[in-house]
């Protein structure tokens, strides 16, 4: 190894898929054999121009991007700071997922796979795979906790419109997590025709890796963006973090500019010390969950507590693995921001600016809000950063409606 | 030779495959599992395997995960399972416990291996731990004497294959099909290749799972495979019971149709 990379802490992980003491592999031995053709598959389309042309033209043609990157004056007026929005909500359905999805579906038809199957938990991921599926010709099983089914009965439509089966599951929580594990049986069991499109940058590798490669785009455009704005790098870079996947996408770029500081805002639900939030970082302890090595939420016998939070998005009990490595490295650092704060955030940009944003990605508001004042008094001056709207609001309005009380009674 | 080998061993010579039994530690309750495992070996069961519930059973189906889930409700702990571990053992039959990777980890790998060691138990089962990720669990489990037997599927390649067998002490635990737990109608056709490419790289006993609920079956799979590894068959007695004496009553039945099936091998 040369003496240059030793000093550089690796940014990628190890071949087995470890990002330090976190990530790897930890499933049944039936999925090892699809998890490396997957892992094969993905390394030879990084570095296949066709590839990269053809996912260029989708992100480009049918998904929408590049996301602008608008500077919200009147918010930045309030947070004391510049604030640059990326409008990943300007894509099509409505959030950054779509560049995940789109990727991987073109490396499911690349692996000459007729089917996807994928869990989620607002529905905004499964909406995504229903779309791709729709676009690619695939067959679409979406696994979702019957409480989300319940809770997110208008984008169950929109995935059976667009001609995917929706499977509630009852055993469990019925939330995230337990449908996170029906799809991991349905794929062991299918493992020859499907692929499992994982919705986050989470689960075993390659998958934390090859998420962040399909979402990276965000922090590229916005880094570029930001530097033709302003003529200058931002101060910092804020996003939600769930599974983690829009969080890699904004951050990636960025990692190897030390002045830029990175902030990962977690779900805090009704705080951290009541235990009832999803802060896997701030609020848990290293273990193992869906594959992989990272922060989970768990009890003394490493079972899995439940998770809470007012966004169906953030609300998983773990957190990809290269989040619980930035976390320890010190090059990221993450915070909890709860239900009530990041309400406030929403309604502040939905009066401010016009733009009603996902709930999920009013966490990454309320917590620039938090960090603005710290990083103005050691900078000196007002500071820059640049927030990842990861998610438009139009799933929350019912959420956001009965949370502010001004839905009319029936 | 570990004491599971010795019970495979004997089982060899007797011309006859070796029924492990599965159930979760603390299903329905921590004292009625411990019934539950007693009355298996009294009619029939060579060994058994205590499940340690899990949160998340990826690799279970519905039946494993309903008793887990119900376990679990019950304030079932690891600690517990090791008690339960010792009570089982003193019937004579090797108890091998099987479970997810994360209790294990929590509880401290080396800890529970000592504590398993001392409860009496032969070894683990790991379902989501595969050699690649063990370091820490080779170590403890050579520290100890235990056992472990990791899982080979039929999607293993013969370098992996080779591989997961060299790391396997006491069994070698083969997923009979791609699937999860749950017994089937059928039992897989994929698992008599399995057996003989196992067989190939190894003289470990090989033990069949996934699929087995009736004397049939297993007299079938005794055929071409050491071990007959049979869950949701025995766990379902005690869901679909009125009551814990019917549901012993009902697993009793069960253990000794599938005691006589792995006695009557089909050749
Ligand atoms: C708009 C939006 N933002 C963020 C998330 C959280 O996921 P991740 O942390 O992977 O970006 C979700 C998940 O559903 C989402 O819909």
């Amino acid at each position: 190894m040369s003496a240059d990379a030793l000093a550089a802490p690796a940014r990628f992980p190890d071949a087995a898929g470890h990002f330090g003491r976190f990530g790897g592999r930890f499933v049944p031995e039936a999925l090892v054999a699809a998890l490396d053709e997957l892992a094969a598959a993905h390394r030879a389309a990084m570095a296949d121009e066709q590839f990269q042309a053809e996912f260029a033209a989708l992100l480009r043609d049918y998904a929408g991007t590049p996301s602008l990157l608008y500077e919200a004056r009147r918010f930045s007026a309030r947070a004391g700071a510049r604030v640059l929005l990326k409008r990943e909500d300007l894509n099509h359905t409505g959030a950054h997922k779509v560049r995940n999805v789109l990727g991987q579906a073109l490396l499911t038809r690349r692996m000459g796979k007729k089917r996807v199957i994928a869990e989620t938990g607002a529905g905004q991921h499964g909406v995504a795979t229903a779309t791709a599926a729709a676009l690619f010709d695939l067959g679409c099983v979406v696994y979702m906790g019957q409480v989300d089914t319940e809770r997110q009965a208008l984008n169950v439509a929109r995935m059976r419109m667009l001609g995917a089966t929706v499977v509630p599951v009852t055993n469990g929580s019925r939330t995230l997590k337990d449908a996170m594990n029906e799809a991991m049986r349905d794929w062991v069991a299918n493992v020859d025709d499907t692929h499992y499109l994982i919705g986050t940058a989470a689960g075993p590798h390659p998958f934390p890796a090859l998420v962040r490669d399909f979402v990276r785009g965000i922090g590229d455009e916005a880094r570029a963006q930001c530097l033709e704005l302003t003529g200058a790098l931002p101060d910092a870079v804020t996003a939600c973090v769930g599974g983690g996947s829009n969080a890699l996408g904004i951050f990636h770029a960025f990692t190897d500019d030390p002045q830029v500081r990175l902030y990962g805002f977690e779900a805090g639900g009704d705080g951290v010390a009541t235990g009832r939030h999803a802060a896997s970082i701030t609020g848990g302890s290293a273990g193992v969950l869906h594959g992989t090595r990272t922060y989970v939420l768990q009890d003394a016998d490493g079972q899995t507590q439940e998770s809470h939070s007012i966004s169906a998005g953030l609300d998983y009990p773990g957190v990809g693995p290269e989040h619980a490595w930035l976390h320890d490295t010190g090059r990221a650092s993450y915070r909890p921001v709860t239900d009530a704060e990041a309400m406030a955030a929403f309604e502040l940009l939905c009066r401010t600016e016009g733009i009603i944003p996902a709930i999920e990605s009013a966490h990454a508001l309320a917590g620039t809000l938090a960090v603005a004042g710290e990083l103005a008094a050691e900078l000196g001056r007002q500071p820059t950063i640049v927030v990842n709207l990861s998610g438009r609001g139009d799933k929350d309005v019912h959420t956001a409606g009965e949370y502010f009380g001004i839905l009319d009674k029936e | 030779m570990s004491r599971i080998g010795v019970v495979f061993d004997k089982a060899r010579t007797d011309g006859r495959a070796v029924l492990v039994g599965c159930m979760p530690a603390g299903f329905p309750t921590v004292e009625g599992s411990i019934a539950a495992m007693k009355a298996m070996v009294s009619a029939g069961v060579d060994v058994i395997e205590l499940e340690i519930p899990y949160s998340d059973p990826v690799m279970d189906g519905p039946v494993i995960q309903r008793a887990s889930d119900i376990a679990l409700a019950g304030g079932v702990r690891t600690r517990d399972a090791l008690r339960i571990v010792e009570e089982v053992a003193a019937t004579g039959a090797p108890v091998v416990t099987m479970t997810y990777w994360n209790p294990i980890e929590q509880y401290g790998v080396d800890a529970f291996a000592r504590d398993l060691a001392a409860a009496g138990g032969t070894g683990l089962v790991t379902p989501d731990l595969i050699p690649d990720e063990a370091d820490e669990w080779l170590a403890a489990s050579d520290a100890y004497e235990l056992d472990r037997t990791f899982l080979v599927a039929p999607s293993s390649t013969d370098d992996r294959l080779a591989m997961t067998v060299a790391h396997c002490r006491g069994f070698v635990y083969a997923t009979a099909l791609m699937g999860v737990t749950g017994a089937r109608r059928e039992v897989s056709q994929s698992a008599p290749v399995l057996v003989s490419r196992v067989r190939a790289v190894t003289d470990l006993p090989v033990g069949v799972g996934l699929g087995v609920g009736t004397g049939a079956q297993a007299a079938a799979v005794a055929g071409y495979a050491d071990g007959v590894i049979v869950g949701s068959a025995l766990i379902r007695c005690l869901l679909d019971a009125p009551d814990q004496a019917a549901g012993l009553s009902a697993l009793r039945a069960v253990s000794a149709e599938l005691a006589e099936g792995v006695r009557n091998p089909t050749r």
